[in-house]
């Protein structure tokens, strides 16, 4: 089957109902996209399909509808995308292992809403754990990548 | 081999050695070296030591063995050797190393030996030694105890300090130019003239020149990078999904495997039969292994379908099947003959009890606890016939050495250990079951790298949590002070189930059944902290805080119902008590931050609590609501005196984490086995703190100190028991079991 991941279109051979997430991660060498539990309680495997940020781990690659966008397509190191350049600037990560996921997660809503409340934060960012406790600065991220949209 | 040049400065004997195409310098910090870790690697004509600086054609490499799980301590350590070498952070290779006995960890050990001679003298020499030379033996290289920076402190700039001088040296030999007139800034020394020699083009030279012996350290008003915000070495990976973890690492030709373990901890299998899994696509072997099976298939998800598909028979756990076993065999502990140390006892607590009776008694519980790092644990093992190469995420190099050494049945000198970055630990990487077992398949499949990843259900259930622990207090009030404080607590030794697992036995009494609470800076006229040693139960390991994470909340939580007994103030009378200046300053910091003025009223309350845990004193200050529709944590303030500030923005990072970190536990996490299965093996039931629920946290360093400690864990204890001080004064009602979900509603 077919699938178009970061701008490039994939052929892969699997079964259908295996999850997005391991044919990104085992098939397709995309590996910015988490596994954390599987059952989509903690969003490390947070991507976009068509804008939307889905959980990877709960999507059967077979049932995908929709061009997909992960952590590594979102921007680069070289072209940082205005969330991952606030991620930098508020030096939010400890371990950074959810962060793949929570990058995606307010991507998507500043997609929608440049100028989130705390309300509005807290209800996008809710659904991706982080053991490390980064969500102070998580809030105080997202606020900074929205100020910077909204003046670009 | 090269020659191999050392000398002494203080406790510490700093080398150089020619590396092919330039120089490496390094600490011994033993007085007989163990083995040099680089040997192995070097071709011929070129020898090592044990390094912290490599300049070689390919440029500079900082050497970091103090893994990194997220705290930053590749950063830090980074940091720590560029501030004297004058190099940019952002021009640097930082690479853990290899393991080596000779990167040991002498803050560890200092910390172990405080315990077993709390008096000092020559006792404390005695025990340090005892400890030093166990330590020495097993080559402890071990991340824990909040020791990076500690123990890295001075050994790290000295590491850079003499390598800076050397390369100076090399740069006069060179240029003809006084050392004195030469200076050195990113990476090259710069010349009277403006013209500059780089650290690589000088290597060579400074590999022929003995280091000089006599070089201060700067002093702190010349610090370039210490105490300033700096940015994480690993901070743009991070942020880009481009950082390798343990588990996104591939190794060509590998196969993928994961696990089914008996779902009763540590039972045995009994039989299994993998028809259906060996007919799923991909699949191409189930065996068993320590405590289960193992698939092997061509992909994670695979490998995962087809151990679900396995039908097992299992044995039972090999500890008591209900909780009400387990809380009754701590019960069960508290008498003289379970007693494992009373390292405290100031006037005579059971005169003051006799007397006037115990105006208060009360009992508290902690839960077993998953360390459950958002990471789930894996690691790849490749064995061949004369050696076997490794990668994971891991806080024990060493043990991974030796057990894939013992499993392949080569020597543990022949096995190189790769460690990659961690997706969080709490302690969960002081184990390595996940080596071994990978090391047990890739025995059979010699010469293939075997990837195993756990599935997060197998890690969680499968963790060894934290120490369940029970603690009785009774104590006495009079004149509106608290007189007397009499502390009992009960808990399997973490020590003795953690190296038991490495086939260590450690002797004399467990420190961390009393970590947090023996050792704290209140004077109470009569006080008496007993640490009882229950059975072993569900194997046990280290979590972040260790002992004191229970303990901080017994200690501080039995101190509050009897300064409510004596009606005073949480704060005030902590302050009256309190016999240490640098713990009276966190409070007096901790009293300002949060406008602490008695109580909030209104449906609010706040709490306090202070705990010393390695060596640091930290204050910490809750504020919570009552909405209604549950209570809701405003606001914490947190103080810690760490002597100095090696990272501002690292330094609050991690408070904060450990904060919300036990916060998140405190509400609602635990362990619970039915069976000797646990019953929670994922986040849907076990799930911390999330966002919203996240108060404004507001920290402050403290500096006074004379000694540099770390703050990974201290944060950790304080905080539930400040928690639970909040929701008392604001409802009422008195939590002594954690988690508080069980008796009240977080909103």
């Amino acid at each position: 089957m077919k699938l178009t991941v970061d701008g490039k279109i994939h052929e892969v051979d699997v079964e259908p109902d295996m999850p997005l997430l391991w044919v990104l991660r085992d098939e397709l060498g995309i590996t910015g996209v988490k596994y954390g539990c599987g059952i989509a309680q903690c969003g490390a495997c947070t991507v976009h399909v068509d804008g939307v940020a889905i959980r990877s781990c709960q999507q059967p690659v077979g049932d995908l509808e929709g061009e997909v966008t992960t952590i590594n397509g979102l921007g680069t190191p070289e072209a940082l995308h205005a969330v991952q350049a606030a991620w930098i600037a508020h030096q939010v990560a400890q371990c950074g292992y959810c962060q793949s996921g929570q990058i995606m997660s307010a991507a998507a809503l500043l997609a929608e809403n440049n100028n989130p409340s705390d309300a509005d934060i807290d209800d996008a960012m809710s659904g991706n754990l982080c053991r490390c406790g980064t969500y102070p600065r998580i809030r105080e991220a997202v606020k900074t990548a929205a100020s910077n949209l909204r003046s670009a | 081999m090269g020659r191999l040049k050392t000398f002494t400065r203080r406790a510490f004997l700093i080398g150089s050695v020619a590396v092919a195409g330039g120089v490496a310098f390094g600490a011994y910090v033993v007085k007989k070296p163990h083995a040099n870790p680089l040997l192995d690697d070097l071709g011929e004509g070129e020898a090592a030591l044990t390094p912290y600086v490599r300049i070689d054609a390919g440029g500079v490499t900082l050497i970091t063995p103090r893994a990194d799980k997220g705290q930053g301590a590749y950063s830090v350590q980074a940091a720590l050797i560029a501030e004297e070498l004058d190099v940019e952070l952002d021009q640097v290779k930082v690479d853990p190393g290899p393991p080596s006995a000779a990167y040991w960890n002498t803050a560890l050990a200092e910390e172990a030996a405080t315990f077993m001679a709390p008096g000092g003298g020559v006792g404390e020499k005695i025990a340090y030694g005892a400890l030093s030379a166990v330590m020495k033996t097993i080559g402890m290289q071990i991340t824990g105890g909040s020791t990076t920076v500690p123990d890295g402190f001075v050994k790290l700039r000295q590491a850079g300090a003499v390598a800076r001088e050397t390369l100076k040296l090399a740069a006069s030999q060179k240029s003809g130019v006084a050392t004195g007139d030469l200076r050195t800034e990113a990476g090259r020394v710069l010349l009277p003239d403006g013209s500059a020699l780089t650290y690589v083009e000088l290597a060579p030279i400074a590999a022929t020149i003995d280091p000089p012996q006599d070089i201060e350290l700067r002093a702190p008003s010349e610090w370039r990078l210490i105490g300033k915000p700096m940015q994480r070495v690993d901070i743009v990976a991070k942020s880009t999904g481009t950082q390798d973890y343990g588990i996104d690492h591939k190794v060509d030709g590998m196969v993928h495997a994961a696990v089914k373990l008996n779902p009763a901890q540590t039972g045995p299998l009994v039989r299994f039969d993998a028809g259906e899994a060996l007919k799923m696509r991909g699949v191409s072997k189930v065996i068993a292994v320590t405590g289960g099976i193992a698939a092997i298939a061509d992909n994670t998800w695979r490998a995962f379908q087809a151990v679900d598909a396995v039908e097992a028979e299992w044995g039972p756990a090999p500890f008591p099947a209900t909780m009400d076993e387990h809380w009754q065999a701590l019960a069960d502990s508290f008498n003289e003959d379970a007693l494992d140390s009373r390292k405290r006892d100031d006037g005579d607590v059971e005169i003051a009890i006799a007397e006037t009776g115990a105006v208060v008694s009360a009992e508290y519980r902690a839960p077993y606890l998953a360390h459950a790092p958002m990471e789930p644990i894996s690691a790849i093992v490749r064995i061949d016939e004369d050696g076997a190469e490794v990668w994971t995420g891991t806080q024990i190099p060493r043990f991974v050495q030796n057990n894939v050494g013992r499993i392949a049945g080569i020597d543990p000198e022949t096995v190189t250990v790769h460690v990659l970055y961690m997706g969080g630990s709490f302690g969960h990487r002081l184990e390595d079951e996940v080596v071994k077992q990978a090391a047990e398949i890739a025995v059979q499949m010699k010469g293939t790298p075997v990837k195993l990843t756990y599935s997060r259900e197998e890690d969680m259930g499968h963790d060894f949590p934290r120490q369940i622990a029970m603690a009785r207090m009774r104590g006495v009030v009079r004149d509106g002070k608290v007189e007397t404080y009499d502390l009992g607590i009960a808990m399997p030794s973490v020590v003795l189930s953690q190296m038991g697992r490495q086939g260590l036995s450690m002797p004399g009494p467990d420190s961390q059944i009393v970590a947090g609470a023996w050792d704290q800076p209140f004077a109470i006229p009569n006080q008496r902290i007993s640490g009882y040693r229950a059975p072993e139960l569900a194997p046990i390991s280290s979590w972040r805080s260790v002992g004191a994470s229970s303990n901080g909340f017994f200690y501080n939580a039995g101190l509050d119902e009897l300064i409510h007994a004596a009606g005073a103030d949480p704060m005030e009378e902590r302050l009256r008590l309190c016999n240490d200046p640098g713990a009276r300053k966190v409070l007096e910091a901790v009293a300002e931050m949060s406008g602490w003025d008695g109580v909030l009223g209104n449906g609010r309350g706040r709490g306090v609590a202070l705990t010393q845990s390695f060596g640091v004193h930290c204050a910490e200050v809750i504020e919570v609501s009552d909405t209604g529709s549950g209570i809701r944590i405003d606001k914490a303030f947190v103080a810690a005196e760490v002597g100095t500030v090696v990272d501002p923005v690292n330094f609050d990072n991690l408070v904060k984490g450990g904060v919300i970190f036990a916060l998140g536990h405190a509400m609602n996490c635990e362990i619970t086995y039915t069976d000797g299965i646990a019953d929670q093996t994922n986040f849907d039931s076990f799930e911390g703190m999330r966002m919203y629920q996240c108060p404004a946290i507001e920290v402050r360093g403290l500096e006074n100190g004379d000694r540099v400690l770390g703050i990974g864990e201290p944060p950790v204890p304080p905080a539930a028991a400040a928690l639970a001080g909040a929701i008392f004064a604001a409802t009422g009602t008195r939590l002594r079991e954690m988690p508080f979900s069980k008796f009240i509603d977080f909103a």
